[in-house]
C-alpha cells in the first residue's frame, strides 16, 4: 500500500521553478531517504510534504487522503528539524505536549502519550527542564519525541543530525534506525550526509535541481548509479571517470592509449553499441597483491600520494591519463615513487553516454 | 639555557597588564570627564535653583548651592502654581498625562506586535509593500498632518455621535490624543516588532504550525514570551516619546486635559508677576522624572532589546 504520494509536484518562487513536476510514492513502513547536495531542493519537498510551503501545482496524498491544501497540523505528519526548534520558554514536558493540547487532547491521555515517548526516547529525567539545559543530543531526543506523542503515519526529518558531533551523530543514527525498527512508521528523512543516506534507507532518492535522478535501495544506487551525477555524487572516495569510447558489440573500452576489456558487463538495456562513453570505476574495487592476475584488466601504476587511514589507505595514482584513486585495504606498505600491479575488472564498473550521462 | 628549561610549558595566564595612565587612557577618560560635566552642569544647576528660596537667587550666584535648603518650590510647582485661573500646579497635568499615556502606550504595543509578527512570520502578497508604505510614514514631518487628522477627529466624532446617539467629542478630548498617539506610533513600532520577530528561528514556527497552534496560538504561545526585551524597548520608546511629547498635547487637547507638558509651559512661561526660577526649575525636573525612573528601572533590558532586534533587517 503506498502511504505517500507526491504527483507533478511543481513549485515556484517567483520566476524560479524549485520542483519541476516531481513525482514520487513511498510505501507504508518505509524509509525514504532524500539525498543531495544543498540547493537541491530536498528540504523544499520535505516542507511541500509538511504543509508548510503553499505549492505551485500538483497533488499530494497521504494515506489515500488527498491533503494537498489542507494544514500541515491536519496532514497525520510529525517533523524534527535541524536546529530542533524546541520551544525555549517550555519544559520538555510542555515541548511535547504542545501539540496535543492543541488537538484538545484529554489530559489523562495526553499524560499517557508523553510518558510513553519519553520511555522509548530515554528522556524521562529531562521532562521538568527547559530546553537550554540540555545537551544538543538530549534536545534532538525531545525533537523527535515531539514527532512521537503525535501518535502519526509519517514522520518528516530535516536533517536532524546535522547539528551533532560526529560521534554524537553516530549513536543517534543507530537510535533512530531502531526507532524505525520498532514504530514501523513511514519515514522521509531529508540529508546531505551519504553515510546516514547510506546506513538509514531502505530507498534512497537522490535529488538534483528539483528532479529525483534515481529512487533505489542503497546497494543498487552505489552498484547501479543511473546517471553520471549519482555515480560522482554516491561513494566516498569519489568514483573514477575515464573517458574513452566503447568499441564495436561492446567488447572494450578504449581510453587514447589503454584498452578495457567490458566482457560480461550488464547493460541496462540491450546491448553495447560503438559510441563515446564514460566508464566509472569504484575505488573500492581495485585489486592488488598475489591475486591481482585473475582479474580481466591488470596495469602498473607509480604511487603519487597515498593517505593512510588506519583501516584502509588511499593511493593517488595517474591511470589512462586521467587521475585514478583506489583503496588498499589496511594500511599497505606503499611510498611514493613505488610501482605497483593493479587489477580490476570493467565489467563490474558503470558505463555512461558521453552526452547524455545516462548509464548504458 | 636554565631559564629556558625552568620556564618550559609555563604560558602566561590571565588579561595582559596595562598602565593605567597610558596617553590613550587620558585622552579617553578626558573626553568623558569633559562631556559628562557639560551635560551634567545644567542638571546640577536646576537642582541647586530649585533648593533655594527666590532671596538667594537673587544674588546671582547660579553655580553656587543652596545656603538654605528649601523643598517650597517642589510643593508649589506641584500643587499651587498658577496659570490662568487654575491655581492647582502641574499635579493636574500630571494625572492628564497618566490618562493619556496608559491607553496610549497599551494599544499602540498591541497593535504593533500582532503588525510585525504578521508582517514577518505570515507574509501575504503584498505585505512587502505594505510594509513599505508604513515605514514610509516614519519620515513625513508631523506638521504636515496636524491639520488633516483635526478635522478627521472632528469628522470621525461626529460619525460616532450618529451611530451611537450619543455626544462623543474626539478632538480635544483624551481618547482622540490616544488614538492619534497610537497611530504615530505604529511606523517605528512595526519595524521593531518585525526585526524581531524575523530574527526568531523559521523553523520554531514551522514546528508550531505543524503542532497545530493557530495564528494567535503561536502569537500568544510561543512568539511572546520569548518577545519580552522588545516589548521592554517598546514600552520605553513609547512612554518617553508620549509623555515628552508638546506639539500633540497643545493641539488636540483643551485646558482642562492638558498633558503634563503643557501644564509646565503654561506655568514656566506665565506672564504675570514675578519670575520664579526656583519652582520652574522644580517643575521642570518633576515633568522630566517619569522617563527617567523608566529608563533607570528597565534600561538593562532596553539594550538588550535594542540589540536583539537589530540582529536581522
Amino acid at each position: 500500500m503506498t502511504n505517500v504520494t507526491v504527483k507533478d509536484l511543481t513549485l515556484e518562487f517567483g520566476a524560479v521553478r524549485v520542483l519541476d513536476k516531481l513525482n514520487l510514492e513511498i510505501e507504508e513502513g518505509e524509509f525514504l531517504v532524500l539525498l543531495g547536495a544543498s540547493g537541491c531542493g530536498k528540504s523544499t519537498l520535505l516542507n511541500c510534504i509538511a504543509g508548510l510551503l503553499d505549492i505551485t501545482d500538483g497533488e499530494i496524498h497521504i494515506g489515500g487522503r488527498n491533503v494537498t491544501w489542507e494544514e500541515p497540523s491536519e496532514r497525520g505528519i510529525g517533523m524534527v528539524f535541524q536546529s530542533y526548534a524546541l520551544y525555549p520558554q517550555m519544559t520538555v514536558e510542555g515541548n511535547l505536549s504542545f501539540g496535543l493540547k492543541n488537538a484538545k487532547v484529554p489530559k489523562p491521555e495526553i499524560a499517557e502519550r508523553v510518558a510513553r515517548a519519553a520511555e522509548i526516547l530515554q528522556i524521562e529525567p529531562l521532562l521538568k527542564r527547559k530546553p537550554a539545559a540540555l545537551s544538543g543530543g538530549q534536545r534532538q531526543r525531545v525533537a523527535i519525541g515531539r514527532a512521537l506523542v503525535r501518535d502519526v503515519d509519517v514522520f518528516l526529518f530535516d536533517e536532524p543530525l546535522s547539528n551533532l558531533d560526529a560521534k554524537l551523530r553516530a549513536d543517534l543514527r543507530v537510535e533512530l534506525k531502531l526507532l524505525h525498527q520498532r514504530l514501523q512508521n513511514t519515514m522521509i528523512y531529508v540529508t546531505h550526509d551519504q553515510v546516514e543516506a547510506m546506513t538509514l534507507a531502505d530507498r534512497i532518492a537522490i535529488m538534483r535541481g528539483g528532479v529525483v535522478q534515481q529512487i533505489a535501495s542503497p546497494a543498487e544506487v552505489y552498484n547501479r548509479p543511473s546517471n553520471k551525477y549519482v555515480a560522482g555524487f554516491i561513494g566516498s572516495p569519489t568514483i573514477n571517470f575515464f573517458e574513452g569510447d566503447i568499441a564495436e558489440g561492446g567488447v572494450e573500452f578504449a581510453t587514447a592509449d589503454t584498452k578495457m576489456p567490458l566482457t560480461g558487463y550488464e547493460a541496462s538495456q540491450g546491448a553495447l553499441s560503438a559510441r563515446p562513453a564514460w566508464l566509472g570505476i569504484r575505488p573500492e574495487s581495485v585489486i592488488t597483491g598475489t591475486d591481482v592476475d585473475t582479474q580481466p584488466f591488470t596495469t602498473e601504476i607509480t604511487v603519487e600520494l597515498f593517505e593512510a587511514m588506519g583501516a584502509d589507505t588511499l593511493v593517488y595514482t595517474t591511470l589512462a591519463g586521467t587521475p585514478f584513486r583506489f583503496r588498499m585495504s589496511g594500511q599497505a606498505r606503499v611510498a611514493a615513487g613505488d610501482t605497483l600491479r593493479i587489477g580490476f575488472d570493467p565489467a563490474q564498473g558503470s558505463l555512461f553516454d558521453k552526452t547524455t550521462e545516462e548509464r548504458l | 639555557m636554565t631559564d629556558a628549561t625552568a620556564n618550559k610549558g609555563v604560558t602566561p595566564r590571565g588579561a595582559k597588564p596595562r598602565r593605567r595612565l597610558s596617553p590613550t587612557n587620558i585622552m579617553l577618560y578626558g573626553t568623558l570627564f569633559v562631556a559628562s560635566v557639560y551635560y551634567l552642569l545644567p542638571l546640577y544647576v536646576m537642582i541647586v535653583t530649585s533648593l533655594k528660596g527666590m532671596p538667594e537667587i537673587r544674588l546671582g550666584n547660579v553655580f553656587s548651592p543652596p545656603v538654605e535648603v528649601t523643598f517650597e518650590p517642589w510643593v508649589k510647582a506641584w500643587a499651587e502654581a498658577c496659570t490662568g485661573i487654575n491655581c492647582d500646579g502641574l499635579s493636574r497635568g500630571f494625572w492628564n498625562s497618566v490618562q493619556i499615556l496608559v491607553p496610549s502606550v497599551v494599544i499602540s504595543i498591541a497593535i504593533a506586535s500582532v503588525n510585525g509578527y504578521a508582517l514577518s512570520l505570515w507574509k501575504f502578497k503584498g505585505s512587502e509593500v505594505f510594509f513599505t508604505i508604513l515605514i514610509f510614514g516614519a519620515f513625513i514631518p508631523y506638521q504636515v498632518m496636524i491639520y488633516p487628522i483635526v478635522i478627521l477627529l472632528r469628522e470621525a466624532g461626529d460619525v460616532l455621535s450618529a451611530m451611537t446617539g450619543t455626544k462623543i467629542r474626539l478632538m480635544g478630548s483624551v481618547w482622540g490624543l490616544v488614538i492619534v498617539h497610537t497611530i504615530f506610533g505604529m511606523p517605528i513600532l512595526t519595524l521593531l516588532f518585525r526585526n524581531y520577530f524575523a530574527s526568531v528561528p523559521e523553523e520554531l514556527f514551522k514546528a508550531a504550525r505543524v503542532d497545530g497552534a493557530g495564528f494567535w496560538g503561536i502569537y500568544f504561545r510561543i512568539m511572546l514570551p520569548m518577545a519580552l526585551p522588545i516589548f521592554v524597548v517598546a514600552m520605553i520608546l513609547q512612554v518617553t516619546g508620549i509623555w515628552n511629547d508638546f506639539l500633540f498635547g497643545v493641539i488636540f487637547t483643551k485646558p482642562e486635559t492638558y498633558p503634563m507638558t503643557v501644564q509646565l509651559n503654561n506655568i514656566v512661561n506665565s506672564v504675570q508677576g514675578v519670575k520664579e526660577y526656583n519652582v520652574n526649575m522644580a517643575a521642570t525636573l518633576l515633568t522630566g522624572l517619569v522617563p527617567l525612573i523608566i529608563y533607570f528601572a528597565s534600561g538593562k533590558l532596553f539594550v538588550r532589546g535594542i540589540a536583539a532586534g537589530a540582529v536581522k533587517g
